[in-house]
């Protein structure tokens, strides 16, 4: 078998490298942001289209070369343009002063508004985000449209709600979760056509442009792309692309006539702006340390969860009657088996139309069930490893069977259960990095805002990594001594 | 002529498939002390471990504490109770609840099957703890005790109930001489005070010095003028 793998894996080693050189202009893009930016297209879904992707073979075109599309998650863009896996990273990428400082950046191909969106019955109430006091607003997260946000949750104390994607922020708001919703009108635009009852605001909450991001060494290609992005809005096919897929506005040509015309654009400055690594490590710790709490106490309740749920299950395996035995086997197996992720996105997102779980509670439920599984099968593993011996001494002092399991055999199941357990704990507590997919604002979630603000992992990371320790290291510790004192 | 607080007839016990007990039949009266003699795998722990209603049999009946046992018959959770308060029983390896100290041992049945105050219960256990010399181990953990101290904690945990009937399996097994001529004067004593004691041995000598009455059991069965 690993005869016939090697030769294999080694063709296609160097056939993906020979693909990166040559004819090809490799850009990066995420399809899950869909139309109309990238999307698979309906008819074939091996191809993409949306204007990304035409704006991508203008720019092949103009180099001589055939576009390729490579698929990267949109929060990895940045760091995929900086380590060189494609030549250009283009899927509505917000120009950002943090983006400048570390990679490549072209010239803005179009220029969009943030703008506010809420639900038709709210139109008169929540016209600006000063009507939103204490309400929660939804956005995705390290964009423009976020940072905004942030300022105003100081100003107008109101809760901003952060998302992965674009889609959910709508339905959300839809649902009744968030009160309005804050990203730029062509996300917009596109929310509101999905889900009638919603209605976007006039008002201009800030100004952002969708730019192209390369490996910072690559300055030259960078030139000459802005040479053919000029020569495309001079020629009107970049107003033919973005009038194609009904973006085209009065916008636009002022935008172009100013670059044309050789003039830079400025950024919108926002509160959280910064290239100093140190003053942002400073600014963003508070929130670090918050997330830490949250992430904590999230561990903490599920772990809970899991273990009083896992009691019961391991119980209900061990003594109850056949047919409870075969339904929490099959539970068992059916939470094992499926993704935690897929499980909370079926709690959160799923369960929505019947009942709305608070992302927090979805995020504990999802976590205390999932381990909740797994713990079973360790408590089921350590009561059938308790000695019969003292199993039959509890019997002949006349215990009943719910007093002998609930003073000898679990008691001493627990110490068995010592050590796989505080395993479990520690993986869980890195596993409630997967809830931010609900919106719950985690270590992990607040650390990838602060890098996406920064354009940098480096500090966030090791900050992050740090945080985790702090928090696993004295309940491994805790769990040692307890095991040191329960075992003979 | 003492009363029979014990009474085995024609008793069999199955294990796999297999008979290891058969035709077993003999009483216990008050105030006497049995031993029951036989090599190892002779089925005399086992004839222990059904009288204290841990394996079920196969044939026959057992009468002890006004509660009957019978082959095909599972007790009410009330015969289970009156059976488990007439009979005491001190397991070879004494099984002891290793994560509760000594006394926690000995309180767990007057507090829990008895439902007795825990005050009475630690009063009581520490005068039998005392009593059998371990009154100083108390707040041992059972690991933490010696072979000779295990057994009289597990002596004490069998008696706290107040048993009519105390059984014991192989109960010089890890003795040294000194402490099985103090265990012989203990059971003695145990006996004297009315209880019905029975010990399964294969230390015969230990057996007929103590024993009032000594019965000799092989390949599952009793040795007749054994």
């Amino acid at each position: 078998m690993r005869v016939v793998l090697l030769p294999l894996m080694l063709a296609l080693v160097v056939a993906a490298a020979t693909a990166q050189s040559g004819a090809e202009f490799r850009w990066g893009g995420d399809a899950e942001g869909g139309a109309p930016f990238v999307e698979a297209d309906p008819q074939d879904p091996s191809r993409v289209v949306g204007f990304d992707v035409e704006v991508a073979d203008i720019l092949a075109r103009g180099l001589g070369r055939t576009a390729r599309f490579v698929q990267v998650g949109f929060t990895s863009l940045d760091a995929a343009a900086a380590r060189g896996d494609f030549d250009i990273g283009l899927s509505g990428i917000e120009d950002s002063a943090a983006r400048r400082s570390r990679l490549a950046v072209t010239i803005p191909y179009y220029e969009f508004r943030e703008i506010l969106t809420v639900r038709d019955s709210d139109r008169q109430r929540y016209r600006t985000l000063a009507d939103l006091r204490g309400r929660r607003v939804a956005t995705l997260g390290a964009t423009l449209a976020y940072d905004i946000l942030v300022a105003a949750q100081a100003e107008f104390s109101l809760v901003a709600v952060t998302y992965e994607d674009d889609v959910h922020p709508y339905s959300d708001l839809a649902l009744g979760r968030v009160d309005a919703v804050v990203l730029d009108a062509v996300l917009a635009d596109r929310g509101v056509r999905r889900n009638p009852g919603l209605v976007n605001q006039d008002t201009d909450l800030g100004v952002g442009y969708y730019v192209g991001v390369l490996a910072p060494e690559q300055s030259a290609l960078r030139d000459r792309v802005n040479e053919i992005l000029r020569t495309a809005m001079r020629d009107g096919r970049l107003e033919a692309v973005f009038r194609r897929w009904e973006m085209w506005n009065e916008d636009q040509p002022r935008l172009y006539a100013r670059l044309l015309a050789g003039d830079a654009v400025e950024l919108q400055r926002t509160a959280t702006d910064s290239t100093d690594t140190w003053a942002a490590a400073r600014r963003y710790f508070p929130a670090l340390l918050q997330a830490a709490v949250i992430t904590l106490v999230l561990s903490c309740a599920a772990m809970a969860l899991a273990v009083v749920t896992g009691s019961l299950i391991a119980a209900g395996r061990v003594y109850g009657p056949r047919s409870l035995q075969a339904a929490l086997t099959a539970y068992v197996e059916v939470v094992r088996g499926t993704p935690l992720l897929l499980q909370l996105f079926v709690l959160y997102f799923g369960l929505a139309p019947f009942v709305q779980l608070p992302a927090f509670i979805a995020a504990l439920l999802g976590l205390g069930l999932n381990y909740s599984a797994y713990e079973s099968e360790i408590y089921r593993g350590a009561l059938q490893a308790v000695p019969q011996g003292q199993l039959d001494a509890a019997r002949a002092l006349g215990l009943s069977d719910r007093q002998a399991l609930v003073l000898v055999r679990g008691p001493q199941a627990f110490r068995l259960a010592l050590a796989p357990m505080t395993n479990d704990f520690v993986a869980l507590l890195k596993d409630s990095s997967l809830v931010s997919v609900i919106t719950v604002v985690e270590l992990t979630k607040q650390t990838s805002i602060f890098a996406a603000n920064i354009g940098s992992w480096v500090v966030p990371g090791a900050l992050c990594a740090a945080l985790y320790l702090v928090l696993s290291l004295p309940l491994a510790r805790l769990a040692r001594r307890l095991e040191k004192r329960w075992q003979p | 002529m003492a009363a029979v607080t014990l009474d085995v007839r024609d008793v069999a016990v199955r294990r796999g498939g297999r008979l290891v007990v058969e035709g077993v039949s003999f009483n216990g009266q008050q105030g006497e002390l049995l031993a029951i003699m036989g090599a190892s795998g002779s089925g005399k722990s086992t004839v222990l471990r059904s009288v204290a209603g841990l394996d079920p049999l196969a044939g026959g009946a057992i009468d002890v504490g006004g509660v009957r046992l019978a082959a095909g018959r599972t007790l009410p959770r009330d015969g289970r109770k009156t059976l488990h308060r007439a009979v005491g029983i001190v397991f070879q390896f004494h099984h002891l609840f290793s994560h509760m100290s000594a006394i926690d041992n000995v309180t767990l049945a007057p507090v829990h099957a008895l439902r007795q105050s825990r005050e009475a219960a630690v009063g009581r256990a520490r005068a039998l703890l005392d009593e059998l010399g371990v009154g100083g181990r108390a707040a041992a953990m059972p690991h933490e005790l010696s072979g000779g101290e295990a057994q009289r904690v597990a002596i004490a945990r069998a008696l706290a109930v107040d048993p009519a009937v105390l059984l014991m399996d192989e109960p010089t097994a890890s003795l040294d001489r000194a402490r099985r001529d103090d265990l012989g004067v203990t059971l003695r004593a145990l006996a004297a005070q009315g209880r019905t004691v029975v010990i399964a041995t294969h230390d015969e000598a230990f057996a007929r010095a103590v024993a009032h009455r000594t019965l000799l059991m092989a390949d599952g069965r009793i040795v007749p003028g054994g």
